[in-house]
């Protein structure tokens, strides 16, 4: 019969509405800036550089390889690499990134750049309140802007950052085990030749500065 | 003092013409009369939007504006500021003076419409004898300001929903005029004023007579609420403003506070539709039960405009709109003669009583009338395989 659909319509809207107020499940909307809804783990937008403990300049973990400035399919990123050497979580002397920027008006969140970084130095941000008044210099992200503590990481992919930790840590305890045997090895050497002629004596700086150099080099 | 409060604002009103001599006194209270219409109703217009977007939100699921003051309460005042202070643009090519005054046009006769109502006792502004007669005189004008607008604009888009508007409010005039027709000829006056003295409950009744009660007083108050959203240009007969297909339909060349008079006299048209139905249907002022009669009478007026609002408001949120076929349809082929079936019916209720004769006899009639038109209306679509002449099958 005519009007059998109207009412079974003004049914449902008098009940969406009746229950707006009673019902969450029938408001469903979220007031952004107030309330917020918890971030997805795998949501990723921008790239950031992560740094060990407190200060950034010293933890970063950028070497400057540039991997990833070539790689990234919109090429965002521009690297200068350091003149000088900071020695790593190993013990290393590496490089440094002079200067890292992103240029978030290009980047595309691809994550390329995270996927090719062998160091684990470069994550996906999830900082997506990025609005700026400066459509210049707000939209490029410099090292400084770019440089996150790693407990950032592990706040927002916790998964990730504990594999990662996990494997940094056993890369250092085996760093310093083989730096440990290469001591004592060195140390038995070197008293194996301390009883040979004088000569030698003077040869004993040498094998000791080489293992420094090999680091170096690998 | 229930007696006082009921006759406030004409105690008000008399004191304030009191002074004056007698040749002018009927034309300032005329005046002080459409200066608290205007004041009331442009009010009311503004807390309607707030509360129609705030309730269309709530049937979608969303909150609605909450932002400017309590609950957002004052998001009118912000649109008002916003509207008054924006760029006033006319287009190049336009008809200047047309163009300039079919919202004057729109607005006026609108307001007009309020003067016969009456909104409590002794509270019509101007009480004519040929009341019901001057509002639908008034209130068809609209139809050619919205002409004017659509016209003047010099745009297609402006034009369609002028045209559109045109055929839509034509159309509904008639039920909309029709379904009255029952009321005149039970009450047998025009004045709003006795139509609404003649629903109050009898001495010695506990029970209103507001034609709604009757068979035939249901569903006349049905087609003209009906005809009364086609008149509004409200959902779901809004195709002369359909946002998906014209834009904004004939006031799309409009900004700025001609813009807002537009938007206004759509609400004040809104107004004074559900205000004649009160009238006319709902027993304008006079309260349902006897012993409610301590209530003062604008307030039962503007309670049972608020509900009829309300009503207004939920359709809204609700309806799709419809399509222009199912729009004339629906107007000529069912609205149309259900008034006229409703005519002869309200003849046989005067002759046969509103006892249980009267019942027997006009209930059916009404009811049949409604199954069987309805049934014409949508029974006989039948959904066939479509064939197509040149494509491959």
């Amino acid at each position: 019969m005519l009007g059998i659909g109207l009412i079974k319509g003004l049914a449902e809207t008098g009940r969406n509405f009746v229950g707006s107020y009673l019902d969450p499940d029938r408001l469903v909307t979220v007031e952004y800036p107030e309330e917020r809804l918890p971030v997805k783990e795998n949501f990723r937008q921008f790239p950031f550089l992560v740094f060990d403990g407190e200060k950034a300049d010293i933890g970063l973990r950028c070497v400057a390889c540039q991997i990833c400035e070539k790689e990234c399919p919109p090429q965002c990123i521009y690297i200068e690499k350091s003149k000088d050497k900071k020695p790593d979580h190993l013990g290393k002397p590496q490089f440094y990134p002079a200067v890292f920027d992103i240029d978030i008006s290009v980047c595309m969140s691809c994550q390329i750049c995270v996927e090719v970084c062998p160091f684990d130095a470069i994550k996906m941000d999830q900082q997506f309140e990025l609005s700026t008044a400066d459509r210049f210099r707000g939209l490029l992200l410099t090292r400084d802007r770019l440089a996150k503590p790693n407990s950032h990481f592990q706040a927002i992919h916790p998964r990730d950052a504990a594999e990662i930790d996990m494997r940094r840590v056993d890369e250092r305890a085996k760093a310093e085990a083989k730096a440990k045997a290469d001591a004592e090895a060195k140390a038995k050497q070197a008293t194996a030749a301390a009883p040979g002629a004088t000569k030698a004596v003077a040869s004993t700086p040498k094998p000791a500065a080489a293992p420094a150099n090999e680091g170096a080099i690998s | 003092m229930a007696a006082t409060l009921d006759q406030l604002f004409v105690q008000l009103l008399h004191g304030m013409t009191a002074p004056l001599p007698e040749a002018i006194r009927p034309w300032v209270a005329l005046a002080i009369s459409l200066g608290a219409i205007l004041a009331v109703f442009g009010l009311c217009f503004g807390i309607t939007t707030v509360c129609e977007r705030k309730a269309i939100a709530r049937m979608q699921n969303r909150l609605g504006p909450n932002r400017v003051g309590p609950y957002g309460f004052l998001q009118f005042a912000a649109d008002g500021i916003k509207t008054l202070t924006k760029e006033d643009i006319v287009p190049r090519t336009a008809d200047q003076v047309v163009h300039f005054l079919a919202p004057l046009a729109l607005l006026v006769p609108v307001v007009l419409t309020f003067l016969v109502l009456p909104f409590g006792r002794n509270m019509t502004a101007m009480d004519l004898e040929v009341g019901l007669l001057f509002f639908f005189a008034a209130g068809a004008s609209t139809e050619l300001a919205v002409f004017m607008a659509g016209w003047s604009s010099r745009n297609k888009y402006s034009l369609l929903g002028a045209m559109r508007a045109i055929a839509q409010m034509l159309s509904y005039e008639l039920p909309f005029i029709l379904s009255t027709i029952g009321v005149v000829m039970i009450t047998g006056a025009l004045s709003t004023t006795k139509i609404v003295e003649a629903q109050a409950a009898a001495p010695g009744e506990w029970l209103a007579r507001w034609h709604v009660f009757t068979p035939w007083g249901l569903a006349a108050f049905l087609l003209f609420l009906i005809a009364a959203f086609a008149e509004s240009n409200r959902s779901p007969f809004d195709l002369p403003e359909g946002e998906s297909e014209i834009v904004a339909g004939y006031f799309i060349e409009y900004s700025g506070f001609k813009f807002a008079l537009f938007f206004m006299a759509e609400y004040l048209g809104m107004f004074s539709s559900s205000g004649m139905a009160v009238t006319l249907f709902l027993g304008g002022w006079t309260a349902p039960f006897a012993f409610l009669d301590w209530v003062p009478s604008w307030m039962w007026f503007f309670g049972k405009l608020g509900v009829l609002i309300a009503l207004f408001i939920w359709v809204r949120g609700t309806t799709p709109r419809l399509r222009m076929d199912q729009l004339m349809d629906f107007a000529w082929k069912f609205m149309l003669p259900l008034a006229l079936i409703i005519l002869p019916t309200a003849a046989i209720w005067h002759y046969a009583g509103r006892g249980w004769l009267g019942w027997l006899v006009t209930a059916p009639i009404v009811v049949g009338a409604y199954v069987l038109l309805g049934r014409s209306l949508v029974g006989r679509r039948r959904i066939r395989q479509r064939s197509y002449r040149y494509a491959a099958t």
